[in-house]
């Protein structure tokens, strides 16, 4: 036991990386200094704001309260990883620039990786549904109002897709 | 880096964990979820020497039906797997309930059932959850263990009856009685946000409809989660009716509890919400219980 580093292999958006890092080391910091990935924001640092949100095995958590050694053996997926290529985007991606659902954009990949796999579990939820599943994302430009909407133009886009 | 240094062990089996903690259990925080504690962390309000991360204990992760028909639940399993786990719906429909207002999904995937309860904030709603269920802990250390019911557990604020070199391996709820309802209330500014005030109410009826036992525990009003012993034995013999239910709420908030104010919520308004949910929860869990009768 020391207090150097451990050796973590990370797989992020596919890509397998390994490094040597502090176990103090988060998440995200992890993911914004060691790999580069600086659409993963950071708000508060201390797992309030939501702007951190990345997906753990597919299931959306807070980066800046989980430790980098923590994902070690894990897939992460962060807001890079979102679109099928640079020329594109992804459905809610589509739908929140439609939708005007951000101003500033600060808190955006902390949205879209949050309602990503909530679209994905509930194709077609209401605005009660929406409005519980962003409850843990803080934006201060918008008013939550137009990323509903978002959110509504993403499910019903993507049931159209379904049916045809 | 927003933490303070500390070492660093991820035990890949429960004894070696217990091994660690018998060794270096004052100096040790033991990591399960992390909700609470990483952020403790980066505020370096806690500056712990070594990180125990009970991450990798599979054999904490589970869900089962106990022998004697009640749950069992591994400390390490998360609050989303509760949310999702049909047997929890069946066995303790309480808990099944209260889930979904533990903070928000993305905590939800990563906190413990056993991390909420061993960090024991009156604000949180497994603790008052485990008192109103009757539940059991089973505390290992290396070479012994232990039963502890969730009202000797639980001591004051974020304080528990666990020794530094005890973890908190497996909850154990008593299987449901017949005629048994019950409600989850809670008041918060923000869905997800800690209570300023909740309620978990059960009631269980005779064959008769009369209230046998009712218990009613809130959370936010004082150091522990709080049960109104007093005004559930008002409720006994009872049929729940809208005279029982105002002097058992009566009761509740006026005399058993002793909530502080903050920022939010003065310790009156928070008694008058305490009253509130004290109605709702009751009329909810006896309507549940008459159901579940015929």
């Amino acid at each position: 036991m020391s207090s150097g580093t451990y050796d973590v292999s990370v797989t992020v958006n596919g890509e397998r990386h390994q490094r040597a890092v502090e176990p103090r080391l988060l998440l995200s910091d992890f993911l914004r200094h060691d790999l580069g990935l600086t659409g993963t924001h950071v708000g508060c640092e201390h797992g309030v704001c939501g702007a951190c949100t990345v997906l753990l095995d597919g299931e959306p958590v807070r980066s800046c309260i989980l430790l980098a050694v923590q994902a070690d053996g894990h897939a992460v997926t962060t807001v890079e990883g979102l679109a099928p290529g640079p020329e594109s985007l992804h459905p809610l991606q589509e739908a929140f620039w439609e939708c005007h659902g951000l101003q500033c954009g600060f808190c955006t990949p902390g949205f879209l990786m949050t309602l990503v796999p909530f679209l994905e579990e509930n194709p077609d939820p209401s605005e009660l549904e929406i409005r519980q599943a962003l409850s843990g994302n803080l934006c201060r430009c918008t008013g939550y109002q137009h990323i509903v909407d978002s959110v509504l133009l993403a499910a019903a886009k993507g049931r159209e897709a379904k049916q045809s | 880096m927003k933490p303070a240094p500390f070492e660093y062990q991820a035990p890949d089996s429960l004894e070696a964990a217990l091994d660690v903690l018998a060794r270096h259990g004052g100096d040790a925080k033991v990591l399960a979820g992390g909700q609470s504690l990483i952020p403790v962390l980066n505020f370096r309000l806690a500056q712990p020497a070594l990180l125990v991360d009970l991450n990798k204990l599979a054999e904490l992760s589970f869900i089962r039906r106990g022998e004697d028909g009640g749950l069992r639940i591994g400390a390490m399993t998360r609050h989303r797997s509760l949310e999702r786990d049909p047997l929890v719906r069946e066995a303790a429909p309480l808990l099944a309930e209260t889930v979904p207002w533990i903070a928000h999904p993305q905590i939800r995937n990563r906190g413990t059932a056993g991390g909420s309860l061993a960090h024991a904030d009156p604000a949180a709603e497994l603790p008052a959850i485990a008192v109103a269920l009757r539940a059991r802990f089973l505390l290992r250390k290396a070479g012994g263990e232990r039963w502890v019911t969730a009202a000797d557990f639980f001591q004051g604020l974020f304080t528990t009856a666990l020794e530094p070199e005890e973890l908190l391996v497996e909850i154990a709820l008593p299987p449901m009685p017949e005629r048994t309802g019950w409600s989850f209330q809670e008041i918060a500014r923000r869905h997800g946000d800690y209570a300023t005030v909740g309620i978990a109410a059960q009631v269980t009826l005779e064959e008769d409809g009369r209230c046998r036992e009712a218990r009613l525990v809130y959370l936010s009003v004082g150091q522990t989660p709080v049960e109104a012993r007093a005004a559930a034995a008002l409720l006994a013999g009872t049929d729940l009716g809208p005279e029982a239910v105002r002097a058992a709420a009566e009761t509740a908030s006026r005399e058993e509890m002793n909530p502080t104010g903050d920022v939010h919520a003065t310790p009156e308004f928070k008694r008058h919400l305490a009253r509130v949910l004290t109605g709702r929860a009751l009329r909810s869990a006896a309507e549940r219980a008459r159901q579940g009768r015929s």
